[in-house]
């Protein structure tokens, strides 16, 4: 400080010092309490969110063509006999609602852990072709195989990977989010969902329910035995995904700014992608690819909790809380059943052309 | 507050594919000073940083922090004593200046460890130093680029390291933002002993603000020292290919390059006629 004085250059003069004071209080406390309110903010959401989930659930169970009060409900899923609620309830209502929360939590969090990975929102593994190609495995295993349960998983969290890496490789020229990267995955998902539509014409009995599951996802013939992988996945990978949390926030600055951060860039990216394509395969193994799940929860959730910090956890129990309701609006709401893959494909096309039209506008690439 | 850290490369060589961007290069970084990089385009300036980061790996030779080889280090013990700020670093849509900041703890955090005090003094030490608070609670992507950059060189604050390596920290500024950057950074060396590289573009802001001068060029060191040693008209011949005259910086006494082309060269006030100029 004292040695300024003789120097004629202005621009020292009158700046030295600051940034060896430590922080003011004042200033601690504004960014302290900014953080406490967004993290307030978040927790309301996500108990919000939760509450939702359970009701919605809950309402699944009781609401068909035979209301069954709650308390019958809790019964049979308490193990007790009802009369008639015991095989409604226990064995067509219970195992789809448990199958619709297991793959909208899959769904939703594989999703937006694509979308943070990549930053972008349309590089969600149901726009990019990775469920697709979990489907035409799927349905291949299924009907040309003759596979069930785990194998047919098996065989389908294989191919998303194998689609993930082709994507890739076709697009590597382009950054890992470009356009290039996304167009070609919409190309890619295009020829799965023929793969898949020839596959199901080698089927001996042509099933349309069957057919459409392949194609857009439901629930229907939900049982325990389609269930339980999904929940085993879910239990296992998921965790795995909301622990890389703050790798993947470091990896959204950039793969340099991560790297300087401290992240192990390639082993984290490679961490999420089998995580997250884990996720979707082992879903789209019980259900077949849920239109536009993926693809919505994660900016839904972000509506919800703001932009300030991860959107994985409440990107999970959005998706969730959008399979339970589109399945319960296709069944009940509107005379006709339809699967829930119909019902999520009106609710996420209008956004996906939104997405375009205002990517166009703003002058960015896709 | 001055633990100061050696930072050097050994024979130093990288490349990509088949080409070698950097051959056997060998330099000191002086220790709690403010070090320039500086050279043509293609020379090998951001491959330099990048590689003295730990982001390329090198073909031999190696990048010794004191004296361990940066490569072999732990990720996250190399990130809480070694910083870089990349020459573009992306910002998600929407992210506030409070929340990049924020990222820039991640070294510090453990897998299962929560949001500190620690953190929180962290960040609201980098955001005054960068003059951010009242930006805070801003989208970085709203922001003009000279509070866009501050709010990046809070985020490598916020890291706390000892060595803070800076990719052209001054590119697409104006002139007034990049001498507020460049002030900034020097503010931070005289006060906490910060050791600073960064690569720049503009020679004499390089002069002005270093107080050692690395010259690159085809992926060696052609002179490093003391600005006034370094930068003298026989270095920019060599260096850039382009003549010139050095001259004393009126404002603060170090060398200023004036660059001789093969126009406009008649001469101090008015000699070159508007003939002259015309031609």
């Amino acid at each position: 400080m004292t040695v300024v004085e003789n120097r004629t250059d202005p621009a020292t003069l009158g700046t030295a010092a600051t940034p060896a004071s430590p922080a003011s209080p004042a200033s601690v406390r504004l960014v302290a309490s900014a953080r406490r309110r967004h993290a307030s903010r978040r927790r309301t959401a996500v108990v919000v969110l939760v509450v939702l989930v359970l009701a919605t659930f809950a309402a699944s169970l009781m609401v068909g063509r035979t209301f069954y009060p709650p308390l019958d409900v809790l019964r049979v899923v308490a193990g007790q006999d009802v009369d008639g609620a015991t095989f409604t309830v226990g064995t067509l209502r219970l195992p789809r609602a448990v199958l619709a929360v297991a793959t909208g939590l899959c769904f939703g969090l594989g999703g937006a852990a694509f979308q943070t990975l990549l930053r972008n929102p349309l590089a969600s593994p149901d726009i990019i072709g990775i469920s697709a190609g979990a489907s035409a495995a799927a349905a291949f295993a299924i009907v040309v195989l003759g596979l069930s349960g785990g194998a047919v998983s098996a065989v389908a969290i294989v191919a998303g990977l194998a689609v993930a890496l082709a994507i890739h490789g076709l697009s590597a020229r382009g950054g890992s989010a470009g356009a290039r990267f996304v167009l070609v995955g919409i190309g890619v998902a295009k020829m799965l969902e023929s793969v898949t539509l020839y596959v199901l014409s080698l089927a001996g009995q042509w099933d349309l329910q069957e057919a459409m599951r392949w194609l857009t996802g439901s629930l229907n013939g939900s049982s325990w035995e389609a269930t339980v992988p999904t929940l085993v996945a879910l239990l296992v990978l998921g965790p795995v995904l909301l622990l890389l949390t703050r790798q993947l926030g470091a990896l959204q600055l950039g793969d340099d700014t991560a790297a300087a951060l401290g992240v192990r860039v390639g082993r984290s990216r490679l961490l999420v992608v089998v995580a997250a394509v884990g996720l979707i395969a082992f879903a789209t193994a019980a259900t077949g690819p849920i239109a536009f799940v993926a693809f919505l929860a994660g900016p839904i959730a972000a509506r919800v909790v703001g932009r300030r910090g991860s959107v994985l956890l409440p990107a999970a129990l959005v998706g969730a809380l959008l399979v339970l309701v589109a399945d319960l609006v296709g069944q009940y709401a509107l005379g006709t059943r339809f699967p829930v893959g119909v019902v999520t494909g009106v609710l996420g096309a209008p956004y996906l052309l939104y997405l375009i039209v205002r990517s166009h506008r703003s002058g960015d690439s896709l | 507050m001055t633990t100061s850290h050696t930072l050097a490369a050994e024979a130093l060589t990288v490349g990509y594919a088949d080409r070698s961007v950097l051959t056997d290069l060998s330099l000191e970084v002086p220790p709690g000073r403010i070090t320039a990089i500086v050279g043509p385009n293609a020379c090998g300036k951001s491959t330099l940083l990048r590689s003295m980061s730990r982001l390329l790996p090198p073909r031999s030779g190696s990048v010794l922090l004191d004296g361990r080889a940066v490569h072999h280090l732990p990720a996250r013990a190399l990130a809480r004593t070694l910083g870089l700020l990349p020459q573009s670093p992306v910002a998600p849509e929407g992210i506030t200046v409070a929340d990049v900041v924020g990222r820039g703890r991640h070294p510090h955090q453990g897998l299962f460890s929560r949001w500190s005090h620690a953190d929180d003094v962290a960040v609201a030490e980098a955001l005054e130093a960068t003059d951010t608070v009242d930006l805070a609670d801003r989208a970085v992507d709203e922001l003009s680029g000279g509070q866009r950059q501050r709010a990046w060189i809070a985020m490598a604050l916020a890291q706390q390291t000892d060595v803070l390596l800076l990719d052209e920290p001054t590119t697409f500024l104006d002139v007034s933002h990049q001498v507020e950057v460049l002030d900034l950074l020097t503010d931070l060396n005289q006060a906490r002993g910060t050791t600073i590289v960064m690569v720049l573009h503009d020679l004499n802001m390089a002069a002005r603000y270093a107080d050692h001068l690395i010259a690159l060029v085809d992926g060696r060191v052609h002179a490093a020292g003391d600005p006034a040693a370094v930068l003298t008209e026989e270095t920019v011949r060599a260096v850039f290919g382009l003549e010139s005259r050095v001259v004393d910086d009126p404002v603060s006494g170090r060398p200023l390059m004036v660059p001789i082309g093969r126009h406009h060269t008649g001469g101090p006030v008015g000699a070159a006629t508007p003939a002259a100029s015309k031609g």
